[in-house]
């Protein structure tokens, strides 16, 4: 493939922009990269992550944006507004005063907003133990992928019985 | 492993993770779990008041010192000490440079066993790491997981069934991780094959960076890859895909190794014996060349030519030369010109002292 600017060269920098829901791709040289102020992956570590979420939530229009901005955190008082322009959140309250706001950031930052890995062991309560049940679903979701199927048979078995656990334990028990 | 007893004892102690052994050592200079964690009922860093800071310095201190895993380590609070002290802990890559800058109550505590450390008050309340020599990956992970575990004994989280652990910045939210590996890939660089295989690690939603961190330059072809994303997938699953993608990457450079050993090897000892010479003899050199220069003969000794200093010796140049490393070595503080003319005397008798070391093995 050649240079989409210059046409001489072969193209060996790549850039992917999406831009509401429509992807652009652009091939280009390295010589054209540098000279148009594009940045090979080993200078893109220089972006500030403020800039970066700025940009990600700035995609709201005028009206929304006013609304949104003027949502204030009941516990630390931090106002989204001030979360756009620094990138940082006051508490961890604000996860629950802004989520609104944040499930689609999150999703845009990690491709995904629900948490998979551990849990606090202090917490003991349903909440681990369901997720401890939703790990085992991926885990056996990866054997299965990977063909390991005894792997597989003893991930189900344990899924089962916990599950039944569940069943046998009376709701709203004290843990 | 014993625990150094105040900032001396540390300083005289190479960094744990230079130490050139575990798997890999030859290219994989270290290994990094880092988790983020915060307090739940204190504002995030940036919001809290300088009084709550204290209390979580406090509440930290305590929660380590009852742990059997971080307890009987070293707390080292940023405003008791002096800014070389305090560059001298990010240079050995303990402290970030938001933590090192000694305007806010922070610290960090080194635990006993020295590959473990926890920095309070830095962007989250905790940020627990273990920092281990060579390609351990999940070493590095059995010992942060033990350490937060401890430390969940007797902190209250900030945590979320849906999102996770809550943090300052939700680019950190879910799982708080950070698994990363420093590694060294210079026959890539020189073959002009690295561009391509730092597009395919970011491609798989891996991050790199350069050897200090956040917004720093990559120097001596070491280049820091790390996962990007925190939520959506377990720590296992983040550890397990850097550590595939790491093992191509040794592969890949193992193959340019080979490469240029069997089309360039004049050409490419003598890179490494003018890289040695320079450093064996010069009398004014910067940090950067250092690196840069280290990088060169670090390749000579992971490819076994005979004569030059062992690994370790070359990852400690790496930290021992950079400037408050001399300058707290020194005793006191110096100009850049001076610094230079320091550096070369500390690079010229380290390398001597190796020689001689080296010297007497053979003889005995």
């Amino acid at each position: 493939m050649l240079c989409q600017i210059c046409g001489k060269n072969p193209a060996s920098v790549h850039f992917t922009e999406i831009h509401d829901n429509t992807m652009s791709e652009i091939h280009v040289c390295e010589r054209c990269a540098e000279e148009k102020g594009m940045h090979t992956p080993a200078q893109q570590h220089q972006f500030d992550i403020a800039d970066l979420l700025a940009g990600m939530v700035d995609s709201m229009t005028n009206s929304e944006e006013e609304r949104v901005g003027h949502v204030v955190c009941p516990r630390c008082g931090l106002q989204y507004s001030s979360f756009k322009e620094t990138g940082r959140l006051g508490c961890s309250e604000c996860y629950k005063a802004f989520q609104n706001q944040l499930k689609p950031l999150l999703r845009r930052i990690h491709g995904d907003t629900r948490h998979r890995g551990k849990a606090p062991v202090r917490g003991g309560t349903a909440g681990a133990a369901l997720r401890h049940v939703q790990r085992l679903h991926d885990e056996l979701q990866r054997a299965v992928e990977r063909e390991e199927f005894e792997r597989a048979a003893q991930i189900r078995d344990e899924i089962r019985k916990l599950e039944a656990e569940a069943r046998a334990a009376v709701p709203g028990s004290p843990s | 492993m014993s625990a150094p007893i105040d900032f001396a004892g540390l300083f005289a102690t190479p960094a744990p993770w230079l130490r050139g052994t575990g798997p890999h050592a030859e290219m994989v200079l270290s290994t990094r779990i880092r988790l983020a964690r915060n307090l739940r009922e204190v504002p995030f860093t940036h919001r809290a008041k300088d009084e709550q800071l204290h209390g979580v310095l406090a509440r930290v201190g305590g929660a380590v010192q009852a742990s059997p895993v971080l307890g009987g380590g070293l707390l080292l609070k940023m405003q008791e000490c002096s800014a070389i002290e305090r560059q001298v802990l990010v240079e050995r890559h303990l402290v970030s440079h938001e933590l090192g800058d000694g305007a806010r109550p922070r610290g960090i505590y080194v635990a006993k066993d020295d590959r473990i450390s926890v920095m309070v008050n830095e962007e989250d309340h905790l940020r627990l790491q273990s920092l281990t020599p060579g390609f351990q990956l999940a070493e590095a992970w059995a010992l942060a997981d033990a350490a937060d575990d401890e430390l969940d004994g007797s902190l209250e989280y900030a945590f979320s069934d849906d999102i996770g652990y809550l943090t300052a910045c939700p680019t950190n939210a879910g799982t708080g991780l950070r698994a990363s590996v420093l590694i060294h890939l210079p026959a890539l660089v020189l073959l002009e094959e690295i561009q391509r295989v730092l597009k395919s690690i970011m491609q798989v939603g891996l991050n790199v960076r350069g050897l200090y961190g956040e917004h720093s330059e990559i120097m001596g072809n070491l280049f820091q890859i790390s996962n990007q994303t925190t939520l959506g997938r377990s720590e296992r699953d983040s550890i397990e895909s850097l550590e595939r993608v790491t093992k191509q990457i040794i592969e890949t450079e193992e193959r340019a190794r080979e490469r240029m050993l069997r089309d360039a090897r004049t050409q490419l000892e003598d890179k490494v014996w003018r890289a040695y010479g320079t450093l064996r003899y010069c009398r004014s050199i910067q940090a950067k060349e250092v690196i840069n220069l280290c990088s060169a003969v670090r390749l000579g000794v992971a490819m076994g030519l005979e004569g030059l200093c062992p690994l370790r010796v070359v990852n400690e140049l790496l930290v021992s030369t950079q400037p408050a490393h001399l300058q707290r070595l020194a005793g006191e503080e110096m100009a850049p010109p001076e610094r230079n003319l320091y550096r070369a005397q500390v690079v010229r008798e380290r390398l001597a002292a190796a020689e001689r070391e080296a010297g007497e093995s053979r003889s005995s």
